[in-house]
């Protein structure tokens, strides 16, 4: 029974009261609700009742623990981190726009944001992200949470260098071999050599014609069957197969997709070298011991040093270079088991290996490999730069180029990975004065273009802003050699924003920089290097020349609507303001602002930026605003927003975009200005009529501000205020029908006729009231509640009961009959076709009673101030009272066929149920002292138990509680009740 | 019940004229006549390799024309009823380090189209310069060879520069004596148009069953050399070769 009760929690300011009341009484007896039995009502006296059931009040304790505290976050992102992942960290934020405890933690170190952070936007490969994560893992103990590992620039690559071409896998093209061995080999050894590092037979043909994406499910094929052919120790094939992929890395036809296809290949490579690395651990396994993590070659038994050293002599006489490159170098860390200081003599051999290989493309990425694998290298990488650039003016690859049609700055910038990556991992927690030192030999290199911008994007970016003049004097002094000079910019402009420049300089950079960026031709270069300065310029200066570089990018994306072209730069600008000015009076004094945003054409990118204004303004403004300037702005982006909506916009974002706009109304407030506010709502409600949850926002909005009102004149409206009151009051009645969703018209209904109620309008709280009992026979069986059907009938319920509650301090309409609004309610519940076999109807009847009996009560339990109720009314008039009886029996008569209804076989269980649920109704609220209410408690007693569905510890605590209660003066009779009742025995 | 022979054996096999020579034989008997218990047995054995006579114990090698092998063979005899059984197996065997330490003997060398023998129009080759070292031709065997290789200049680009490890074998008996050279390693060290005036790197790790220190014996020699050879894009083939002398320490 106790269930009840609490599914009516959602109950109304005034009710409040009686509702704790309620549950207090409930926990002292158990089992009795309030309810009465209206013919023979007991008499109440609330005040010394609720005396007797008060829990003691303990006070407070701030200090302590409390599960519905503010959640305090602290942030953990780094910085670095975020700069890489803005595309995912922003859709995190933006699914939650609303700043409440629950979204402040997903900003925070929630995990699932982070993994998305770290993950790839073109993951085409998810079986390999859980290994390579746990590789990167283990791979890197020396390295800090602050080096941006691998996996992150991993999907950047793949994201960025990608071609529409056809490729093309080659297994094993050996023509060159017969040209290239002498005639004095013989032909038997020729073929015993070819079958030794030759790959499967039947895998020879060539693949052409391959998209993209066929190239990289072959390539995962070839990982997968790796896998396969080592899981089923066919370690020689899996050797093979890598060859076979390491191989591909030495073909530089579509050179655009050279960069990912290194990627996907390396995978391929780490995949191998973790297994080869995993078998030889396993071998080391001694009773069951395996190795600790920082082991000696010592204790390596030999037969794990002597498969490492096959491993090691297979690979050696690998014929051609690359492979053979790639392969040693995917099991370097095995060197681990053979001697100390094994990895370490490796690396420079590696390294000079790699001279050997002529593609300076081919090159660059060999060693990109290498300072994966090796963790940390010397400097000597650096210096085959210099030698590196005269290759790349070579006529080999020139010549490559113009086959090709590929230009020199976007061959360029393919090489821009693999040496940043260089960098990173030398320049990674280095001193200063390597850094310097790198950097003077970059100068002395020749000061290219290339390796500044590599430079740049690799060291810290402290470092970089300490020197932001010498850059920027070396950016326009470096030798371009093809490499365009923007970009450069565009990478210190990168810096800057994480790091801060002396601060005499910042003008200065800011001046010099510009003045290379306005100058560029070319609408989407100067975009890419715009979007990174205003960073730069929002943080250091203020909104002049924030407002000054606005204006300037308006007039270079504006010819030839350049901007359609630059949405995402552009949103990003939007952005990086909003983050850096976010009082928002501020922000629309930025003359430029709004004429800036008239460049979002296409209507989706208007919204999204739309959006993250919205989310700012939401997350920044502290309190409620009435500056003209910023409602005007704000109410036209959200109008923008509003107007996106159309048939075809998900629900979600419906949402979504409902919430941004409540959080702005919620923000609006023109003091004591009702009537201002009151306009407000208005115009918002024509502006706003799409969105169903803004509306009903406004509606709430709008009650609110009648109960300021009412607060304001502390109950006593003057002509003027009830006026306004009532004009709130029209404007909630006139806006309900307009909602869908019939639940929250009911319950909008009766808030808002509450309210009235409060403010004494009492035919408009009539009106209200009316139309939710009207509304109530449209209530259809099933609902949809979050996507999915439901039965209505529990949210009816609970929001008849909550009606009933509300009734009881209604007058009666001297016009109308008595208790005008409860027969209604009766008829429409009695009229309205429920559910076939459901006791609901009778559930309710029964709650009905519980209303009735209070309402015989000579003082009501609770009332609204300056409201007269019907106990003030009718004064206990016996009219009245007999009004209501007759109700009663009608009620009852109602219950009692119901209850006969259920007497069949398989219904005799919810017999019992409603039986005891009338029972105690009684037991509450009846006068048991009158011989036939007795009687009829008795009978209910005994039908209850009549089939042994009855639980048997209710009963007995039931009669516990009718013992206890027979104690307290004037409850003598109850003694002899309790005697009449038998308990069933458990036989 | 009788048990257990054992006998090392080497053969020496040359195409048609040599038959294989034993240079060792050794029996002993593991177990005396009986009953083994029932389950797993094991005997421990050992015994010292005498060679037979005034000949040689070589290390173990396979070649094409020449072998050097040992075989371990278990005999156990049985009843009459029952048949008896044999096992074999190889076993490696590596000759003691040779005293002394090779003398270090690097070579430097140079190669343009002029010092190129055997080429029939001189005027058609493409203009080069290669120099380079090799750290030493007395090998150790479990060394790799190493050196250094630069191409100052070329007209032509360079397609691909290998190392190919060449044995060579003479077998003398009666009718003369054969000759035959086999690859048996080849290790591409440049792969592309490399770098001019770059030193790249000469590194090969010798391959442990096909190489062996240097033999030479009266009925055979066990020879090996290293080619250099640059493949220019025009498929050009320059080849440059050096005898190597290896030895184990």
């Amino acid at each position: 029974t106790s269930s009840e009760m609490e599914e009516n929690p959602a109950v109304e300011q005034s009710t409040v009261e009686c509702l704790k009341d309620m549950f207090l009484c409930q926990y002292a007896c158990i089992l009795s609700l309030y309810s009465c039995f209206l013919r023979h009502a007991r008499s109440r006296n609330y005040v010394s009742e609720s005396e007797v059931c008060k829990l003691e009040s303990v006070p407070l304790d701030f200090g302590d623990y409390h599960p519905l505290k503010p959640i305090t976050v602290t942030e953990s992102k780094t910085k670095k981190m975020n700069r890489k992942g803005s595309t995912s960290s922003t859709s995190s934020s933006s699914s939650s726009s609303m700043l409440d405890p629950l979204s402040s933690v997903l900003d925070g170190t929630d995990p699932l944001s982070l993994f998305a952070a770290a993950a790839d936007p073109v993951t085409t490969t998810a079986t390999m992200d859980s290994t390579r994560k746990k590789r990167d893992k283990d791979d890197s103990p020396a390295v800090g949470s602050d080096f941006e590992p691998w996996s992150s620039k991993r999907g950047e690559i793949l994201a960025r260098y990608t071609t529409t071409e056809k490729l093309s896998i080659v297994s094993g093209s050996f023509s060159r071999k017969a040209a290239t061995t002498g005639s004095a080999v013989s032909e038997k050894v020729r073929t015993r050599l070819e079958e030794l590092d030759d790959l499967e037979e039947g895998s020879q043909k060539e693949l052409l014609n391959l998209t993209q994406q066929d190239y990289m499910n072959r390539i995962e094929e070839l990982n997968q069957s790796l896998k396969d052919a080592w899981s089923s120790d066919q370690k020689v094939k899996a050797l093979k197969i890598v060859i076979q992929c390491s191989k591909l890395l030495s073909d530089t036809t579509v050179i655009q997709f050279y960069p990912s296809k290194f990627v996907l290949i390396t995978d391929i490579l780490d995949t191998f070298g973790k297994l080869v690395y995993e078998r030889i651990q396993s071998m080391c396994v001694d009773n069951r011991v395996s190795l600790p993590d920082n082991f000696s070659p010592e204790c390596v038994n030999d037969t794990a040093k002597e498969t490492c050293l096959n491993w090691f002599f297979k690979i050696a006489s690998i014929r051609e270079l690359i492979p053979r490159f790639y392969v040693e170098a995917a099991i370097l860390k095995c060197n681990k088991f053979l001697s100390k200081t094994g990895i370490s003599e490796c690396l420079p051999r590696l390294t000079s290996m790699i001279r050997g290989i002529g593609d300076p493309l081919v090159a660059v990425y060999a060693r990109a490999y290498l300072c994966r694998v090796g963790y940390r290298l010397t400097l000597q990488i650096s210096t085959c730069f210099c030698l590196l650039f005269q290759q790349i003016h070579g006529d080999t690859v020139q010549n490559q180029l113009i086959v090709q049609c590929v230009e020199i700055p976007l061959y360029l910038t393919l090489y821009s990975p693999a040496i940043d990556w260089i960098l990173q991992c030398i320049a990674y927690r280095a001193p200063e004065i390597l850094l310097t030192e790198m950097m003077e030999r970059c100068k002395k290199l020749g000061n290219n273009a290339l390796l500044l911008n590599s430079v740049m994007s690799a060291f810290r970016a402290e470092f970089i802003a300490a020197r932001s003049m010498d850059f920027i004097g070396m950016i326009k002094e470096c030798d371009e050699s093809g490499f365009p000079k923007h970009l450069l910019f565009r990478s210190l402009g990168l810096n800057l924003a994480l790091a801060d420049p002396p601060e005499n300089d910042c003008l200065q950079i800011l001046n010099e920089a510009w003045k290379v960026i306005t100058k560029l031709k070319n609408p989407q270069d100067y975009i890419n290097c715009a979007e990174v300065w205003v960073e730069y310029t929002c943080r250091h200066f203020t909104k002049r020349e924030v407002n000054t570089v606005l204006a300037d990018v308006i007039k270079h994306m504006t010819p030839d609507r350049a901007f359609e072209d630059a949405y995402p730069q552009l949103q990003s600008i939007i952005q990086k303001v909003i983050t850096y000015i976010y009082d928002f009076s501020l922000l629309f004094s930025v003359e430029k602002f709004l004429p800036f945003l008239d460049m979002f054409q296409k209507e989706s990118v208007r919204v999204e930026v739309c959006k993250c204004i919205m989310e700012s303004f939401i997350k920044h403004q502290q309190e409620s605003t009435k500056d003209p300037v910023i409602l005007n702005a704000l109410l036209h982006i959200c109008k923008t927003m509003h107007d996106s909506v159309n048939a075809l916009t998900l629900e979600d974002e419906k949402r979504m975009l409902a919430a941004l706009i409540n959080g702005f109304i919620k923000m609006v407030s023109f003091g004591r200005d009702f009537e201002q506010q009151l306009s407000f709502y208005v115009e918002a409600r024509s502006t706003f009529c799409n969105l169903e949850p803004v509306l009903v926002q406004l509606i709430h909005s709008v009650n609110q501000l009648a109960m300021e009102t009412r607060k304001v004149m502390k109950g006593n409206h003057s002509r003027k205020t009830a006026a306004f009151v009532r004009a709130c009051v029209a404007f909630c009645f006139i806006t309900i029908p307009s909602l869908s969703s019939i639940f929250t018209r009911l319950n909008l209904y009766l808030h808002s006729g509450q309210v009235a109620l409060a403010n004494q309008c009492l035919s408009q709280a009539d009106a209200f009231f009316k139309a939710a009992v009207s509304l109530v026979p449209e209530v259809p069986k099933m609902i949809s509640v979050d996507g999915k059907m439901r039965p209505s009938d529990a949210f009816l319920l609970e929001f008849l009961c909550n009606f009933f509650s509300t009734l009881l301090v209604v007058p009666d309409h001297p016009e109308q009959g008595v208790l005008f609004l409860v027969r209604g309610l009766l008829n429409v519940i009695q009229d309205y076709t429920w559910e076939d076999n459901s006791d609901d109807k009778i559930r309710i009847y029964t709650n009905v009673l519980h209303l009735l009996s209070a309402m015989t009560q000579e003082a009501y339990i609770y009332h609204v101030d300056k409201v007269d109720s019907n106990d003030t009314l009718y004064g206990g008039d016996s009219k009245f009272l007999a009004e209501i009886n007759k109700l009663c029996e009608t009620v009852i008569a109602q219950i009692l066929d119901h209850l006969k209804t259920l007497g069949k076989e398989e219904t005799l269980k919810r017999q019992s149920q409603l039986a005891l649920y009338f029972f105690n109704t009684i037991l509450a609220h009846g006068d048991l002292r009158n011989n036939k209410l007795n009687q009829l408690s008795v009978n209910l007693w005994n039908l209850a138990q009549k089939h042994g569905f009855a639980d048997t510890k209710t009963m007995v605590k039931t009669l516990e509680y009718i013992k206890r209660r027979s104690n307290q003066p004037e409850m003598s009779h109850f003694t002899d009740l309790a005697l009449r009742l038998p308990l069933q025995s458990r036989t | 019940m009788t048990e257990k022979a054992k006998k090392p054996s080497r053969s020496n096999r040359f195409s048609h004229c040599c038959l294989p020579i034993q240079i060792i034989n050794s029996t002993i008997e593991m177990v005396k006549p009986g009953k083994l218990p029932s389950g797993k047995t094991e005997i421990p054995f050992e015994f010292p390799l005498h060679m037979k006579g005034n000949k040689v114990l070589y290390e173990t090698y396979h070649g094409v024309f020449v072998n050097i092998q040992y075989t371990l063979r278990c005999d156990m005899r049985r009843s009459l009823l029952a048949k008896d059984l044999t096992k074999t197996c190889e076993f490696i065997v590596h000759s003691l380090s040779q005293k002394g330490k090779p003398m270090p003997s690097p070579v430097d060398f140079t190669i343009t189209p002029e010092t190129l023998q055997n080429v029939k129009e001189r005027a058609s080759l493409p203009k080069f310069l290669i120099r380079g070292h090799l750290s030493s031709t007395n090998c150790i065997i479990t060394q790799p060879l190493t050196g250094e290789l630069v191409v100052e200049n070329a007209d032509a680009a360079v397609k691909s520069i290998e190392l190919q490890l060449v044995r060579v074998e003479t077998c003398g008996c009666a009718e003369g004596y054969a000759r035959d050279a086999t690859e048996i390693q080849n290790i591409q060290i440049a792969d592309g148009d490399v770098c001019r005036g770059l030193p790249i790197p000469i590194y090969m790790v010798f391959p442990r069953l096909f190489t062996c220190p240097t033999l030479e014996t009266t009925n055979f020699k066990v020879e090996f050399e290293v080619n250099i050879v640059v493949l220019l894009h025009d498929d050009h083939l320059i080849t440059e070769n050096f005898p190597l002398k290896l030895c184990r320490m």
